[in-house]
């Protein structure tokens, strides 16, 4: 579904990350694991079209969309939830949903999908006029993945949706990412929490200063040394 | 009591204009944080416009305030897609002496056309006075209020109902993450340069009826007021604007009254200073916090 061959980005003269490949497949979750800088954002916002790579290609089902806009992106079906949450401050939480169906013309399906959302996120629902820069963090991961969801993506790019979050809301949210990925979106998942990640994953990678050092399996890679070494103390 | 009511009238008729220029300030600063040096000048022009429609078209009062809106917007979209958009990743300071340049292109250029004199606007709108227990209100300043008012309620909808509105406060909080909704940045950008200067041009022809007299110098002082009118309301804050013009218009016509009118202009610019020191994010800013 989304191949990503040789990738590199620069920011000026600093090389984020280089030559870095992988792949997902329709229907998978493919964790992409790494330290903090070791370029991980970078290749989302690649992806996504908000930053141009110096070198490589990025297909996605067949057609290349390095050069494409981040517009034609998300109409083509791929949508992220950003680091950080990123939502909408100032603008309620209904409006942070609605955004997230911005290029979409079919009102009743969209409408659909908003009480899909309500129903995967009740509390949502009842903060639904609220701005939504007055939630709790784990409450604005929800508005950030419900609005990602507006748009209908068949492929969900995720940056580290359990940042900051406690114990008990990161095995939810990694749930409801399962169920999501259930429902038949594709998920590229990245993560510093390799455990999570790799648990419900069927795919990862693992990136170091810009570079894939190791890919299996999510259980092959959580046994794995480099993992093991790195992330579980082990 | 009565010349109090009396100096209240005339101050909301000139904030409502203040208001009108600051709110282009407040949109424009609040989607690409630019201070648009430009914005007076534009509001100039829209005066000329409307001068020119009604002198050598014959058109009345509101065709004339439409079509004077209408380039005024037209112009404002122009100048940022030709001079800002170019430097969209260029350092503030250098949008900002771009901004400065083309103001002073904009003034040399109507002075080229229309010369330096002053000239006199015509007087569409009979200039009515009603009189209530003693209170003068004249025609021109009810179409000033009703004018402002129309259109604030507009521009409100606009914002808050609208899909472009929604945009316009969706890149203005956070441009890459409005990008990844699909939101186009740069018309978005463009759609705010359109509202603003359509809102400047509306206030040029009021001032022109107003005050009865236009020249391409006129947007100067207009122009520093209503970006200290922005300021006070706390800029990029759209009621803020509504409010920090009223307020402006207020002070300004209440010390021409009761103190000098020589001090007039001090004193506006002395609350520029002062809310820098006292409250730099204006009466509606909240202090934000930078986030991490
Ligand atoms: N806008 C930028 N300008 C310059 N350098 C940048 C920029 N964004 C990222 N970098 C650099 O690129 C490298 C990779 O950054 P990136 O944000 O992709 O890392 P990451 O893996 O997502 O890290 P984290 O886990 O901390 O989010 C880092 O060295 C970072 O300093
Ligand atoms: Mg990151």
């Amino acid at each position: 579904m989304l191949e990503v061959k040789d990738l590199s980005v620069h920011y000026g003269v600093i090389e984020a990350i280089r030559n870095v490949s992988f792949e997902v497949n329709e229907g998978e979750i493919v964790s992409l694991i790494g330290a903090n800088g070791a370029g991980k954002s970078t290749i989302l916002k690649a992806i996504s079209g908000l930053h141009q790579p110096s070198n490589g290609e990025i297909v996605y089902e067949g057609t290349a969309i390095t050069k494409e806009t981040p517009k034609k992106i998300v109409e083509k079906g791929i949508s992220q939830v950003p680091e950080g949450r990123h939502i909408f401050s100032g603008m309620t939480v209904m409006e942070n949903l609605e955004m997230g169906a911005f290029l979409r013309k079919d009102k009743a399906e969209v409408q659909n999908d908003l009480n899909n959302i309500f129903a995967r996120f009740p509390i949502l629902k009842e903060r639904m006029k609220q701005d939504a820069a007055t939630l709790s963090g784990g409450e604005q991961q929800m508005v950030a993945m419900g609005r990602a969801l507006m748009s209908r993506p068949r492929l969900l790019l995720l940056d580290e949706p359990s940042m900051g979050l406690a114990p008990i809301l990161i095995k939810e949210i990694f749930h409801i990412i399962e169920e999501i990925n259930q429902t038949g979106t594709t998920v590229l998942l990245i993560e510093q929490n390799a455990k999570m990640a790799l648990k419900i994953a069927n795919r990862g990678y693992v990136l170091e200063t810009g570079n894939v050092v190791q890919t299996g399996t999510g259980k092959e890679l959580l046994e794995s040394d480099v993992i093991q070494k790195a992330y579980l103390g082990g | 009591m009565d010349t109090f009511i009396q100096q209240m009238i005339n101050g909301l008729s000139l904030g409502s204009i203040y208001a009108l220029i600051a709110l282009g300030y407040t949109m424009v600063y609040g989607i690409i944080k630019l201070i648009n040096f430009a914005h007076g000048d534009i509001y100039m022009v829209g005066a000329f416009v409307g001068y020119t429609m009604i002198n050598s078209f014959g058109m009345g009062f509101f065709p004339a305030l439409v079509t004077a809106m209408a380039l005024s917007a037209l112009l404002g979209v122009l100048i940022e897609r030709i001079a800002y958009k170019p430097l969209r990743n260029a350092t503030r300071i250098a949008v900002l002496i771009t901004a400065i340049g083309v103001s002073y292109l904009l003034q040399n250029g109507m002075l080229y056309f229309y010369g330096a004199g002053v000239r006199a606007f015509p007087q569409v709108l009979e200039n009515k006075l009603y009189s209530v227990g003693g209170i003068k209100v004249s025609q021109i300043q009810l179409m000033i209020f009703g004018t402002t008012f129309i259109l604030m309620i507009l521009l409100q909808f606009i914002v808050q109902k609208t899909k472009m509105g929604k945009a316009m406060r969706a890149v203005s909080t956070d441009a890459s993450a409005a990008q990844l909704m699909g939101i186009n940045v740069d018309n978005t950008i463009s759609f705010t340069f359109f509202l603003g200067s359509s809102l400047a041009g509306a206030a040029g022809v009021l001032v022109g009826l107003y005050y009865n007299t236009i020249d391409p110098m006129m947007g100067v002082a207009p122009g520093l007021k209503a970006f200290v009118a922005a300021v006070l309301g706390g800029i990029g804050i759209i009621p803020g604007a509504m409010i920090g013009g009223l307020t402006i218009g207020i002070i300004e016509t209440m010390v021409s009254a009761y103190g000098n009118s020589m001090i007039r202009d001090a004193v506006v610019y002395g609350i520029l200073i002062l809310i820098l020191i006292i409250r730099p994010a204006g009466i509606l800013g909240k202090h934000v916090k930078e986030k991490v």
